[in-house]
């Protein structure tokens, strides 16, 4: 049996526009051979939300570059659970100082990919949480 | 409640798993099938196809709102190819449809080819069953990026939109076999662009040609999504267009077609299935192979042979 297809969706939440860090992550996501769902900058968290649960994605990652996140991750995270999606990982990169990520990981954002992290432990991250999400 | 049940109901998690199921290969997909393929054929689907980069997804996503401003629900699935190195994929069709993201009337799935070469991905068909049984209005299916053959959406659409642009070649393209035969609705975008009414003369010619033996007539539309220059031209040819292959028996018998191919497909696909099973394939096939190399057998000897053993094995007379 070939491993189930993996879908991400990766967003970007709120007004930021700079999208670099999202776009190559999601390219290197494809190449380690995920299924990525890119819905480009400037997008709410219901719209987020409602996008993960149509595209039955395992993993949400977030990137944000202009220091909303402590408000709008754990907005997705809390939308994802009122709407059924509370199986779905999410994951968040950015911008994102230090002090902010036991909060966000409080929050139920389970991890979080500061700049310089190399993409080799984002798909770590995502296959320790293969089993969990083939099983759903 | 049960899957099939929740579908029916139009739930989105629903659906969105059951189409999670369809192209997984889930153990319990061709049941669930079977339980919504009685709640089928209401929907008009409508296929979407053209060269990478000629406004596809941006067409759906104005055809959407058209859609939605008559009180259509609307189920869209975009396909983009996987990648035949990784086999990940990008999916970003659903970037340009994003007003629609908090539309309950909207369900937009993106879908990954798989490997599948026909300019849809093997789950699509499967897929659009479970949109028509939750009972979207219209199904707007956009293929990934197509060339000159991959033209698998017209069995699987009751209509065929093909979205040309201008910059693509000669008269001599348009007269070629394949993708240019399979449009109902030749649609010209980027007509705010140089030389689209050049191809829009072209595609007029290369249809003139045969134009009296098509029925219905095959509209050309110009449009320019990004300005939302024509798309209710669009959408108004789009249900004349319908209406005339209702009217004149050619939906139903369009259908019919579509049944019996699939039909086939099973057939093939589950005879397939069982003879390689009961020939133990697996097992075999390397001293078949031997056997051709050694010249000691043809190919097709071989096979006849093997399969007579098959059939009589599962003779029951």
């Amino acid at each position: 049996m070939p491993k189930r297809k993996i879908r991400i969706l990766i967003a970007k939440p709120g007004l930021d526009g700079h999208d670099r860090g999202a776009k190559y992550v999601a390219r290197a996501l494809k190449d380690a051979g995920y299924e990525v769902i890119y819905t480009g900058i400037r997008q709410s968290p219901e719209a987020i939300v409602n996008a993960a649960i149509q595209e039955d994605v395992d993993f949400v990652g977030l990137s944000l570059l202009s220091g909303a996140h402590n408000e709008l991750f754990p907005e997705v995270v809390s939308l994802l659970r009122q709407r059924g999606g509370e199986q779905i990982v999410v994951f968040g990169g950015g911008i994102i100082p230090e002090e902010d990520i036991p909060f966000l990981r409080a929050q139920g954002v389970e991890a979080i990919f500061t700049p310089g992290t190399p993409m080799s432990k984002v798909i770590e991250f995502i296959e320790s949480n293969r089993a969990r999400v083939e099983n759903r | 409640m049960s899957l099939v049940e929740r579908v029916l109901a139009g739930e989105t998690l629903a659906i969105a798993r059951a189409m999670s199921w369809i192209e997984n290969d889930h153990p319990d997909k061709e049941v669930l099938l079977d339980a919504l393929s009685a709640h089928c054929w209401r929907a008009l689907v409508c296929g979407i196809t053209g060269p990478p980069g000629s406004g596809k997804s941006s067409l759906v996503d104005r055809l959407i709102l058209r859609q939605r401003r008559q009180g259509r629900r609307v189920g869209v699935i975009a396909v983009d190819p996987s990648s035949p190195f990784s086999g990940g994929a990008i999916l970003a069709d659903r970037l340009r449809m994003q007003d629609h993201a908090t539309d309950g009337g909207v369900f937009i799935r993106s879908m990954a080819s798989r490997g599948h070469l026909g300019g849809v991905a093997g789950a699509t068909a499967d897929a659009i069953k479970v949109l028509d049984a939750a009972g979207f209005d219209c199904v707007l299916v956009e293929t990934m990026g197509v060339g000159q053959s991959e033209i698998e959406v017209m069995e699987l659409a009751d209509i065929v939109m093909l979205v040309l642009v201008p910059g693509l070649g000669d008269d001599i393209q348009a007269l070629k076999a394949g993708i240019m035969e399979i449009g109902d609705i030749f649609v010209i975008n980027k007509s705010d662009k140089p030389d689209a009414s050049k191809v829009r003369a072209q595609v007029e010619y290369v249809l003139g040609l045969a134009q009296e033996q098509m029925h219905p007539p095959r509209p050309i539309v110009m449009t320019s999504a990004l300005n939302d220059q024509g798309i209710d031209e669009l959408a108004a040819t789009l249900a004349d267009y319908h209406a005339a292959l209702v009217a004149d028996g050619l939906l139903e018998r369009r259908r019919k077609q579509r049944v019996a191919r699939e039909l086939q497909r099973i057939l093939a696909a589950k005879v397939q299935e069982r003879a390689n099973a009961a020939l133990n394939l697996e097992r075999h096939l390397d001293s078949w192979v031997q056997c051709v190399m050694e010249r000691r057998c043809g190919p097709y000897a071989l096979v006849r042979e093997r399969l007579q053993e098959f059939l009589q094995e599962h003779n029951p007379l």
